[in-house]
């Protein structure tokens, strides 16, 4: 199944749809289809393979976050968005590191990808601030929120996890740690 | 006002829609009338919506992590570095293939078909011919060049190869004549004679100077024959002479007959004639007889990029080499034929006595 659409050529539409739909071939595609195009360019500009990596994730995940938003139409070829977000990731990584950035090729189309990075850089400091907040929430709490929260488990299964002697114990516990993960996360 | 912890657990129940359409429409309303409450559960909301997305994008970057490290990096690596090449190879690889298949039949069949092959054969066939007659040329060459610097130098030659050569009885118990490069480092020697049967032979006296060896038969098998029918000339022969040899280039006796073409030899060398006789390697050790039947020389060698100039040792330098010969290291007495009984006789009588006296000379 996977290999198949590895194998097929897809129409960019056909991508945008299968991820959005949250489907993994689809991503495996865009993998196989572009990875190598980004590969290079970071390679061939001081970077290493690990880098053309993280930036390429960076990339799939700016566009996920685009696809998600709802009113995503693709103004240019995917290729073309992927290359121009890799491009203006790694450019930034290079300046931040002080590194040299003057050999970036230029010979692939570039679309202006501005807004949607800076969309992606607010949305990647608020997970940040998620994560620290989490952190500092620390344990049980963290884990009864998530299981509460994300896992959708009921109160009496948190009771028995967590050997509550009653609900309203757990209750409670719960309302404190949601306080705090409010304060924290609110500033 | 409700307290805050429960106002947070109706909001929990209304939004995982744990609660029926009366309670709903309560909890509406509550937070209609209750605007502090309604600001509370929204920034609830906003909080859960938060902490959603911040799962769901944990959840999507291990997702692509997964995929990532399946990725076959290295072949990732060496498309992208030519991939121009590699997408032509791909999409027109297999025609490219058939195309010089198709290509190459038609080459050479349509050669094949025109007798080029044949041609071919033949071509190299002579080709490969000329190349051996070279090749003998060179080592005729340097077998005599190496026989000539023997005799000028007089230094031990190196080793000949371990066929034979050509040798004649100087007397009718056993004494013969051959060239000493024939015998030179040889191990034993054995003669042959035109009848097939083979005598064990010693060396009893080599002039190296003068390419002369003589052997005697030690075999107990030896039969004495008749008497030598040929005489040795010491006197020069002259210019323009017919001479005639007998010698072994290969297994039979064969015959060469020619003319007395100079006084000297191979580079001026006055102890030589030249004669104009086809010889071949294996006639060295045979005897020059004039058309009288007396024996004028032994041909020793010749000289290839010149046609017809075989070289013969005269025979003053034999007899005098004989002489030399201590009479204490003879078993037998060596007695130097005097009466020729070839002369007047047709070339082919002449020969067919001869025949007897001339031996094949192997090498061991």
């Amino acid at each position: 199944m996977v290999n198949n659409i590895k194998s097929q050529v897809l129409s960019d539409q056909e991508v945008i749809d299968g991820i959005a739909n949250g489907s993994t071939g689809e991503l495996e595609y865009l993998y196989a289809s572009y990875f190598p195009m980004v590969l290079q360019l970071v390679t061939k500009n001081n970077g290493d393979e690990d880098d053309a990596k993280d930036i390429f994730q960076e990339a799939v995940i700016v566009l996920y976050d685009r696809i998600n938003s709802g009113d995503f139409v693709l103004s240019s070829k995917l290729k073309t968005f992927l290359y121009s977000v890799c491009r203006r990731l790694w450019l930034k990584r290079l300046n931040k590191n002080d590194r040299m950035s003057l050999n970036v090729q230029e010979q692939e189309e570039l679309v202006a990808v501005e807004n949607d990075l800076l969309e992606y850089q607010e949305k990647e400091e608020q997970f940040l601030l998620m994560e620290q907040s989490l952190h500092l929430l620390g344990e049980p709490c963290q884990t009864i929120i998530s299981d509460f929260y994300l896992r959708n488990l009921s109160m009496q299964e948190i009771c028995e996890k967590f050997g509550y002697t009653n609900a309203d114990n757990a209750k409670t516990q719960k309302y404190k740690c949601l306080q705090r993960l409010k304060k924290l996360f609110f500033g | 006002m409700k307290k805050d912890i429960d106002f947070i657990e109706q909001a929990d129940a209304y939004i995982r829609g744990n609660m029926n359409e009366e309670e709903r429409r309560l909890f509406e309303d509550y937070c209609k009338k209750n605007p502090a409450d309604a600001s509370k559960y929204r920034e609830h909301v906003q909080l859960l919506e938060k902490l959603n997305e911040y799962q769901n994008r944990i959840d999507f970057r291990s997702k692509l992590e997964h995929i990532q490290s399946k990725l076959e990096i290295p072949k990732i690596t060496k498309s992208s570095d030519s991939n121009g090449i590699i997408k032509l190879w791909k999409n027109y690889g297999f025609n490219a293939l058939i195309a010089a298949s198709v290509a190459l039949i038609i080459v050479f069949s349509t050669l094949w078909m025109s007798g080029f092959y044949s041609d071919v054969k033949d071509n190299s066939s002579k080709y490969s011919a000329l190349k051996r007659d070279m090749n003998r040329i060179v080592n005729n060459v340097n077998a005599q060049n190496k026989v000539i610097s023997n005799i000028s130098s007089n230094v031990k030659p190196a080793a000949p190869s371990t066929f034979g050569g050509t040798g004649f009885a100087l007397t009718s118990n056993g004494y013969l004549a051959t060239n000493y490069h024939v015998i030179n480092g040889a191990d034993s020697i054995y003669v042959q004679n035109t009848k097939g049967v083979s005598f064990k032979t010693e060396v009893v006296y080599i002039d190296p100077t003068y390419d002369i060896a003589i052997l005697e038969i030690v075999d107990p098998n030896f039969k004495e024959p008749a008497s030598v029918p040929y005489t040795f000339k010491k006197a020069e022969s002259d210019l323009g002479q017919d001479v005639y040899t007998i010698g072994f280039p290969r297994e039979e006796a064969v015959y060469g007959r020619g003319y007395l073409s100079s006084n000297t030899g191979f580079g001026g060398d006055t102890i030589a004639y030249q004669v104009s006789i086809p010889v071949n390697p294996g006639n060295s050790g045979g005897p020059v007889l004039d058309d009288s039947g007396n024996v004028i020389g032994i041909i020793n060698g010749k000289q290839k990029e010149a046609d017809g100039a075989a070289f013969a040792i005269k025979t003053s330098y034999l007899l005098k080499s004989i002489e030399a010969i201590s009479k204490d290291a003879l078993n037998r007495k060596m007695q130097i034929n005097k009466s020729n009984s070839l002369k007047g006789l047709s070339r082919t009588a002449q020969i067919k006595k001869i025949q007897d006296f001339v031996y094949i000379v192997k090498v061991y």
